[in-house]
């Protein structure tokens, strides 16, 4: 595959995905669809990683990938409850509503 | 027993007894708190003990030594010693310089489970969770402190970040503590990205993630500089947010204000602590080529606006704040200003100031925010600063500490901020860092308003309020051990300095 489609691509790629995400985490509102966003973020960063890895043969940039990985599982798990607490207690889940503290 | 598992004994021990509390939590039925609290207490002080142990692992009073007599290891002499010492295939790096800050960890663990008992009894919250927690997040910063490799120090910051998201919203029925939680939340895995996304490219850039591998690849030629470059640029981003250093310190007076007050203790402490221990050895080991990338050394300049400007700012904003515990939330924006001086610095002066005022600051900052918990369970829930007015009468102890406290943070001597400061600033001169230098100095004369303002208030202003009992309970071990910390390291500055300068000896 990557004899056909030289590295820029995957990493062009990545970095307009990136991107994406972080313009959704600064522009929507709503924390479910900004913790959406974060998770794309991470994709984007495993898919340079596996590029990475597979252009110089060295198997470390995919080990990474599941770590990044299984972190991510582990934030969804945390982040999604604390949306949760967060909708028992205010009925909402933009974060723009969530504003006791000065931000 | 393996090697590896002897000279990394601090991580693992604390790791596998973080996962041994949930089974034990899992086993009894009563009293499970007060059971968790007590076995996380002996947890941290075993771990302390073992990294004082495995500081020098081939000294002769070490434990490789001491498990030799029984035959359980080698003999510290045949222990390859010539540059850093690392274990499990160059992924963690052993003594020195993460023992130092392991200590430190573990001190800020065993002083916030012992302010965090009576604080969690009083709100009738006390689950086991907590200890288990605290314990996991001191395992993630063990980890990062002692990181050779990207892997293990992603691994260790998100293993932090992740306990400190739970952690700061236990209060699961407050508002604010939610919403802190939220705020840390969304902010600290935003930030992740951008770290994950800089390792990625430091990775592609020199085809490594070993720090000594990675600082080898920076001397010669690099297949993508511009990868390398923005790499370490996101890198930077995503451990600023992780320190809360200007322009991405935002989230830290909320979350601070918002988390419950012991939590705010950890956190804003050891959890910055982790973070600079993390930001060092990759300014300082890996890419010092990288830094004078060009000839021009942009990255240190870049670091040395942030740094005077987290600290300005961090100042300035706490001065103008009405609430005590957000002040201090500004003030420790601040002092993460202070602290990245040293690493501006980039010389050997600089890295013993971080450490030695990562120390000092853990004792003061720690103190200060018990004593504030204390003050919340005594029936003052509020932190205004007309709730301190009159303070000295009703509770002159505490008043009388919460002085020491905010004289060290001011940077008056004798006490332990003084001589961190005086180091870190030092080392900037000697660094070509003059203006940086005016700047930290303007800024701390900023700061000793509000540090004095606030003993003003306890001592020179009447209270209108009715006198109450105050019962520190288990938390006067942590203000009197937080004390002790900062007049010993007021005292005996050199002692602590030697330590920090011996963590080194073996690199």
């Amino acid at each position: 595959m990557l004899q056909t489609i030289p590295l820029e691509f995957y990493l062009i790629l990545s970095a307009i995905m990136f991107m994406l995400g972080v313009i959704g985490v600064i522009v929507r509102r709503n924390a479910i669809v900004i913790f959406m966003s974060i998770e794309m973020m991470l994709n984007a960063v495993n898919l340079t990683l596996v590029s990475f890895s597979q252009f110089m043969g060295d198997s470390a940039g995919q080990i990474f990938v599941f770590f990044v990985m299984a972190v991510a599982a582990a934030e969804a798990a945390v982040g999604l409850a604390i949306v949760l607490a967060l909708f028992r207690k205010k009925q909402t889940v933009y974060v723009d509503e969530v504003n006791v503290l000065k931000w | 027993m393996h090697i590896d598992v002897i000279l990394a004994a601090p991580i693992v021990f604390v790791s596998i007894m973080a996962t041994a509390s949930m089974v034990l939590d899992a086993l009894k039925t009563k009293e499970n708190g007060k059971t968790i609290f007590l076995f996380s207490i002996y947890v941290l002080m075993a771990t302390f003990l073992l990294s004082a142990l495995t500081f020098s692992p081939s000294s002769h009073f070490g434990l490789v030594a001491l498990l030799s007599k029984f035959g359980l290891a080698p003999a510290p002499e045949t222990l390859h010693v010539s540059g850093m010492l690392t274990v499990f295939n160059g992924m963690v790096g052993v003594g020195g310089y993460g023992c130092f800050f392991d200590m430190i960890f573990t001190l800020g663990g065993i002083m916030t489970i012992l302010a965090a008992r009576p604080f969690l009894e009083s709100e009738k919250l006390e689950h086991s969770e907590f200890y288990t927690l605290i314990l996991f997040a001191v395992a993630g910063m063990m980890l990062i402190s002692h990181a050779t490799n990207m892997l293990t120090l992603f691994i260790g910051i998100e293993v932090m970040s992740v306990t400190f998201y739970i952690l700061s919203g236990y209060t699961r029925t407050n508002e604010k503590a939610v919403e802190s939680s939220l705020k840390y939340f969304l902010l600290g895995a935003f930030a992740t990205g951008f770290l994950v996304y800089g390792i990625a490219l430091i990775y592609g850039a020199t085809g490594s993630m070993d720090y000594a591998t990675i600082a080898s690849a920076t001397h010669g030629d690099i297949r993508f500089p511009t990868l390398l470059l923005v790499g370490i640029g996101l890198m930077i981003v995503g451990l600023s947010f992780k320190t809360a250093l200007f322009p991405f310190h935002q989230w830290a007076p909320d979350v601070y204000s918002g988390a419950p007050t012991v939590v705010t203790a950890f956190m804003s402490t050891a959890g910055k602590a982790a973070a600079l221990a993390a930001f060092m050895p990759i300014i300082m080991v890996s890419l010092p080529a990288a830094m004078s990338y060009d000839g021009s050394n942009k990255i240190q300049m870049m670091l040395a606006v942030i740094s005077a400007l987290t600290m300005l700012i961090g100042n300035i904003s706490a001065l103008v704040q009405k609430d005590v515990k957000r002040m201090l939330a500004f003030s420790s924006v601040a002092h993460a200003g202070y602290l990245l001086m040293g690493l501006v610095a980039a010389n050997p002066e600089g890295r013993n100031g971080i450490m030695f005022y990562s120390a000092s600051y853990l004792f003061m900052q720690i103190g200060s925010f018990i004593i504030l918990s204390v003050l919340e369970r005594s029936g003052q829930t509020n932190h205004s600063l007309e709730s301190f007015n009159g303070l000295s009468k009703k509770y002159p102890i505490l008043a009388a500490l919460m002085s020491i406290f905010m004289f060290s943070l001011a940077g008056i001597p004798p006490f332990a901020g003084f001589f961190g400061k005086y180091y870190l600033f030092t080392a900037a001169i000697h660094a070509d860092f003059t203006w940086l230098t005016i700047v930290a100095v303007v800024s701390s004369i900023i700061s000793v308003y509000f540090y004095i303002g606030l003993i003003v208030n306890m001592y020179f202003k009447e209270s209108q309020e009715q006198e109450h009992e105050s019962q520190p309970g288990l938390a006067a071990i942590s203000l009197v051990l937080s004390t002790a910390g900062i007049i010993i390291l007021g005292l005996l500055p050199s002692v602590v300095l030697s330590i920090a300068q011996a963590s080194f000896g073996n690199h």
